[in-house]
C-alpha cells in the first residue's frame, strides 16, 4: 500500500523520495553486490547521495528541462542520478547500456542531452565518440574511473567529482535544493523514455510525474504491494517498465530494491535475495525453464523420473485450475508431497521461494512455461501494459488468471476495442506525447483521450482482455485464410530448441518459418547423442538438428488445427537460421522484438527459397560485432518441407 | 605515464644460462623500468621464458647478476623472489584445478599472511580479522577482473580465457611489484585477447605495477607495450619502443625473416 496521497507535497518523486528519508532514514532503499557483500544504501543516504549529484548538476549550469542522458547497468548510483536530475526539473532520458554509438548518438542528439552520467569507461568511450556530432552533451559523468586515468577530455568528470562539486555549491546555496524541489510540478516531464520500437527510429515517450505516480500507485493498490517487498532491478533502466518497478513503485510504497553483481550474475543474486515481487518477460522464464529441463535431463534417472512424475501432476493441476476446474482428486493429494520433494526445492533453487506475485509482459508467453511456473506455486501472472500508458493496462487478479488473457483493467482505465479490432484504452497514466514527433503521437491519440495500443485483441465475456497479435502483423494468405504470425512463433519458441521464430504468410500460399535454434539447448541435445558440431552454424544445418525442429513443428501445426479461425495456417516448409538473430545486427530489438520488416528485406533470399522448388539456399548476412564492426557470413541453408521426409521415405 | 628516474627496477646484467651444452642464454643484458611494461619477444627457443625463470629464481644464471631495486639478488629461490615482490604466471595454466576461483586467489594472499596455526584452526582473533581483510582484498580484484560470476567455480571447470584471466588475478593478489606474464594470450581469441590487454593495461595504470611480458601476437605486442626487447639464440638482438624494434633490420632478418622478402 503507498504511503501518501497526491497533495502538493507529494507530487513529484523527489518530494516523495525527501518524505521517506523523513519517515525512514534507515530503511533499506537500495541494496547493491558489490565485492561479493550486499551493501545497502538507506532511504536518508539515498537522498543525501542525490542531492550532492543534483547540486554539482546546478553547479554546472543545469537548468529545468535540461535533459540528462543516463547509460548503464542497473546501479545504485544511477538511479541516484534519475532522482537528482528530477530534482531540479531537468529530465533522465535513459539508454540502453548495451546500444552501439550509432543508437546512442540518435537519442543523445534527439535528446538534446546536456548531461550524461555513465557507469564506465565502455560507456564513457562511445560517449567520447559521438560527442563530436552531438555538440550540445558538454559533460560526461562517469561512476568507475577504471581505465579512465589516462583521459584527458575536459568534459570527463567523475561522479565523486561531481559530488564534491555540489557539496561546495551547497555552502555557497543551501537552499538551493529545496527550492527547486518545491518548483517542482505533477505535470512535469518525469522521464523520456525511448521505445525501441520494431518499426522505424527510436520515439521518445514522455511521462509525468503524475502518469506514473497515479499508475503505479493504482497498480501497487491493486497488487496489494507492501513496504516489505523485495525486488531485483535487473532488467534494462532505459527500459519503462524497470523505471516503473525499480523507481516508481519503489519510492512510492518505500520498498527495497537490489541490484545485482554484474549481468553474469543475475541467477545467483536472484537466490541470494529472493525477491518478493518479480518482473521478467517470457524471454526469461522461457531461459529459466531450460535451464531447469537441461539439469533434470543430466540427473540419474531415479531422479529423473521422480521429478518429471511431480512436474507433470502440478501442470495438470494447473491446467485444470487455469480452465475453471480443480483437477483429478489424486493429484490434489499428492500435490503436498510434490511440494516437499520438487516444487519446494526447486522454487527455492529459482530463488522464488517467497515471491507473492510475479508478472510476464511484453509478449504472450508460452501456455506450457506459464503453466510451469504456476504449477511450481509461483504466481505469476499476466500484464498487459506499454510505455506510452506508463506501464499498467491490464493485469491478471490473483484466483482470476487464465492463460489465454492478460487479465481486466486496472482502476482508472478503460479499454475499447476499435472497428478494425485494435485495442483502445483511457488512463491518467497515458503519456505527454513523443518528445520532438507531433506526427507520431498524432498517429496514437486519438480524439476523447483514446490510445491506441498497436495491438489487436478483444474482450472476452468476463471482461478479460485477449490479445492475438500486432494489429499491423496481422495479415491474411493469398486465399484469404487469417494468419496471426506472432500467435505461431509463440507456440514455436515454446519448444527448448527454438530460440526465436519468424513466421512468413501475408499474400502468400502457405505459411513458412524462419527458426532459430537455442544454443544451450540443442548443443546440449547434440552433447547427449554424441554429435559433433563446431560453430552454432555447423550445429543449425545438422540432419539430426533438423529432424528435432520438424518434430517441434508438427506438434506446433497439431496444436493449430484444434483452433476454428487459425487452422487454414499451418507451417508448411521451415528453415534452420545459420546465425542467431542479434540486436547488434538489427534483427531484433534490444528487448528482443523481432523485426519483421528488416528480417524480410535482409532475408529475402531465403524467404522466396521458402517458397521455391529447391531445397537448399545460399545466404550471406552481415554481422556486426558488438564493437561495432561489420563482417560478412556465408552459410549454405537447408530447406524443409514438413512431412515431405516421412512421404517419400 | 610518468617514469620516475629512480633508476631501474630489475636489472639483468650480462646473463648466461646453460643447459648442459646448450647455452640458452648469453650474456643477455635488460633493465626494467619502474611502471613499464616491457614485451620480450623472439623466435621459439629465444630463450624467453628462460629469462623469465631466471628472474623469478626457477634457474640460476652460471654467470652474470641479477638486481632487484639495486640489491644483487642472483641466487635467491623462488620463495624468495616472491617474496620480494615479483609475481608471475605460467605459459601452461597453473591453477590449482580442484580449488574454487575464489581459493586459488586466496593462495595468491599465501605471503601476505602470518599468523598462528592455532590461532587459525578455531579462526579467532587476530586469524579471523587476517582472512576477512584477505577476503576483503581478493574481492576487489575479482570485481576488477570481473570475474564475479564465476567466484565458486572451480577451476579447472573454466575455459581456458577464463583460466589466464584468474592466475593473473592469483598472481596480483601478491601485490606484486613487478609482474611477469608469459604468454598471457596465447591461445585465444581476438576478443579474448582484447580483453586481456585491457586488464594488462588497466593493472598496469590502476595500481602501478610493472609488467614483463613474452607474447607472440605483434599487434598485441606493438599496442600495449612501452617498450620492446628481441631474443634470439639466447642473445638480446634489440631493444626498444615498439615503432624503433619494428623497423630494426636485425629483428626483421631473425624474427620476422619471411614478412621481409
Amino acid at each position: 500500500m503507498t504511503a501518501y496521497a497526491t497533495t502538493r507535497e507529494h507530487d513529484t518523486f523527489p518530494k516523495l523520495a525527501r518524505a521517506n528519508a523523513q519517515r525512514l532514514p534507515d530503511g533499506v532503499a537500495i541494496r547493491e553486490k558489490d565485492y561479493g557483500i550486499w551493501q545497502s544504501t538507506t532511504w536518508a543516504d539515498y537522498l543525501t547521495q542525490a542531492r550532492a549529484i543534483a547540486l554539482g548538476l546546478a553547479s554546472l549550469g543545469l537548468s529545468r528541462g535540461d535533459k540528462v542522458a543516463i547509460v548503464g547497468d542497473n546501479r545504485p548510483q544511477l538511479y541516484w542520478a534519475v532522482l537528482a536530475t528530477q530534482a531540479l526539473g531537468g529530465v533522465p532520458v535513459p539508454l540502453y547500456q548495451d546500444s552501439i554509438e550509432k543508437e546512442m548518438e540518435y537519442i543523445v542528439d534527439h535528446a538534446e542531452a546536456r548531461f550524461a552520467i555513465v557507469e564506465d569507461q565502455e560507456q564513457v568511450d562511445k560517449l567520447l565518440a559521438l560527442r563530436p556530432r552531438c555538440p550540445r552533451l558538454e559533460t560526461i559523468v562517469y561512476d568507475d574511473p577504471r581505465g579512465l586515468r589516462a583521459y584527458s577530455e575536459t568534459c570527463l568528470m567523475s561522479l565523486a567529482e561531481l559530488q564534491e562539486a555540489g557539496r561546495k555549491f551547497d555552502i555557497g546555496h543551501p537552499t538551493y535544493f529545496d527550492d527547486e524541489l518545491a518548483r517542482g510540478r505533477g505535470e512535469d516531464v518525469a522521464i523520456i523514455c525511448y521505445t525501441s520500437g520494431t518499426t522505424g527510429t527510436p520515439k521518445g515517450a514522455m511521462l509525468s510525474h503524475r502518469n506514473l505516480i497515479v499508475t503505479a500507485r493504482n497498480a501497487a493498490e491493486a497488487e496489494g504491494l507492501q513496504p516489505d517487498e523485495e525486488i531485483l532491478s535487473y532488467l534494462p533502466m532505459a527500459w519503462v517498465g524497470d523505471h516503473v518497478f525499480s523507481y516508481a513503485q519503489a519510492i512510492l510504497v518505500a520498498f527495497a530494491i537490489n541490484c545485482p553483481e554484474s549481468a553474469a550474475t543475475v541467477l545467483s543474486d536472484l537466490r541470494e535475495i529472493g525477491p518478493t515481487y518479480f518482473f521478467a518477460p517470457p524471454r526469461i522464464w522461457e531461459s529459466l525453464l531450460t535451464n531447469v529441463m537441461v539439469r533434470i535431463e543430466d540427473c540419474a534417472w531415479p531422479k529423473r523420473r521422480l521429478v518429471r512424475f511431480f512436474l507433470d501432476v502440478a501442470q495438470d493441476l494447473e491446467r485444470a485450475r487455469l480452465s475453471g476446474g480443480r483437477g483429478a482428486a489424486w493429484r490434489r493429494l499428492l500435490y503436498p508431497l510434490g511440494r516437499l520433494l520438487v516444487y519446494g526445492p526447486l522454487r527455492d533453487n529459482l530463488g522464488m521461494r517467497r515471491v507473492r506475485r510475479a508478472y510476464t509482459a511484453g509478449e504472450a508467453i508460452g501456455p506450457e512455461i506459464f503453466v510451469f511456473f504456476r504449477g511450481l506455486g509461483i504466481n505469476v501472472k499476466q500484464l498487459y501494459g506499454m510505455t506510452e500508458a506508463s506501464v499498467f493496462v491490464t493485469i491478471q487478479r490473483d484466483g482470476d488468471v487464465r492463460l489465454d488473457s492478460v487479465g481486466t483493467p486496472i482502476k482508472d482505465v478503460e479499454l475499447q476495442i476499435s472497428p478494425e479490432g485494435e485495442v483502445l484504452y483511457r488512463s491518467p497514466g497515458i503519456f505527454q506525447g513523443y518528445y520532438k514527433n507531433e506526427a507520431a503521437t498524432r498517429q496514437v491519440m486519438l480524439e476523447g483521450g483514446w490510445m491506441r495500443s498497436g495491438d489487436a485483441g478483444f474482450l472476452d465475456a468476463a471482461g478479460q482482455l485477449k490479445i492475438i497479435d500486432r494489429a499491423q502483423d496481422l495479415s491474411r494468405l493469398s486465399d484469404g485464410t487469417i494468419f496471426a504470425p506472432k500467435y505461431i512463433e509463440n507456440k514455436l519458441k515454446f519448444s527448448p530448441y527454438v530460440k526465436e521464430a519468424v513466421c512468413i504468410g501475408q499474400d502468400r500460399p502457405y505459411v513458412a518459418a524462419l527458426v532459430n535454434i537455442d544454443l544451450t539447448a540443442v548443443g546440449n541435445w547434440a552433447e547427449r547423442r554424441s554429435i559433433a558440431y563446431t560453430s552454432y552454424t555447423d550445429l543449425s544445418q545438422k540432419p539430426e538438428v533438423y529432424e528435432v525442429i520438424e518434430q517441434e513443428v508438427e506438434r506446433v501445426n497439431r496444436s493449430l488445427l484444434e483452433d476454428e479461425v487459425l487452422k487454414g495456417a499451418q507451417i508448411r516448409k521451415f528453415l534452420i537460421l545459420h546465425k542467431e538473430l542479434d540486436p547488434d545486427d538489427e534483427e531484433i530489438t534490444r528487448t528482443r522484438k523481432v523485426r519483421r520488416g528488416y528480417i524480410g528485406q535482409k532475408y529475402a533470399a531465403l524467404i522466396d527459397a521458402l517458397y521455391g522448388p529447391h531445397d537448399r539456399a545460399q545466404v550471406e548476412a552481415k554481422v556486426t560485432y558488438e564493437d561495432g564492426r561489420v563482417g560478412m557470413v556465408r552459410a549454405d541453408v537447408r530447406i524443409c518441407e514438413v512431412g515431405a521426409a516421412r512421404t517419400t521415405r | 605515464m610518468s617514469r620516475p628516474s629512480a633508476g631501474p627496477l630489475l636489472e639483468v646484467d650480462n646473463v648466461s644460462v646453460r643447459f648442459g651444452a646448450l647455452l640458452a642464454l648469453s650474456g643477455v643484458s635488460l633493465s626494467i623500468q619502474p611502471k613499464e611494461i616491457l614485451a620480450i619477444i623472439g623466435p621459439n627457443g629465444a630463450g624467453k621464458t628462460t629469462l623469465l625463470n631466471v628472474i623469478s629464481g626457477f634457474y640460476h644464471p652460471y654467470e652474470g647478476r641479477i638486481l632487484f631495486e639495486g640489491r644483487d639478488r642472483t641466487r635467491l629461490s623462488p620463495p624468495d623472489v616472491a617474496e620480494l615482490g615479483v609475481a608471475r604466471t605460467f605459459q601452461n595454466v597453473a591453477l590449482f584445478k580442484g580449488m574454487t576461483v575464489l581459493d586459488n586467489l586466496m593462495t595468491g594472499r599465501l605471503l601476505k599472511m602470518g599468523g598462528h596455526f592455532l590461532l587459525d584452526a578455531v579462526w579467532w582473533g587476530p586469524a579471523k580479522r587476517q582472512e576477512l581483510a584477505n577476503r576483503a582484498f581478493v574481492e576487489r580484484l575479482i570485481d576488477f577482473l570481473e570475474i564475479q560470476a564465476i567466484r565458486k567455480t572451480l577451476a579447472g571447470k573454466l575455459p581456458y580465457g577464463l583460466q589466464k584471466r584468474v592466475e593473473l588475478g592469483r598472481a596480483l593478489a601478491a601485490e606484486p611489484k613487478l609482474l611477469l606474464l608469459d604468454e598471457p594470450m596465447a591461445g585465444m581469441n581476438v576478443e579474448e585477447k582484447e580483453d586481456m590487454s585491457r586488464f594488462i593495461l588497466d593493472v598496469n595504470g590502476e595500481f602501478g605495477t610493472t609488467i614483463a611480458l613474452i607474447e607472440h601476437d605483434m599487434g598485441v605486442v606493438m599496442d600495449i607495450s612501452d617498450r620492446v626487447a628481441v631474443l634470439d639464440y639466447g642473445r638480446k638482438i634489440a631493444d626498444g619502443p615498439p615503432e624503433q624494434v619494428r623497423k630494426d633490420s636485425a629483428v626483421l632478418d631473425a624474427y620476422l625473416g619471411a614478412s621481409h622478402g
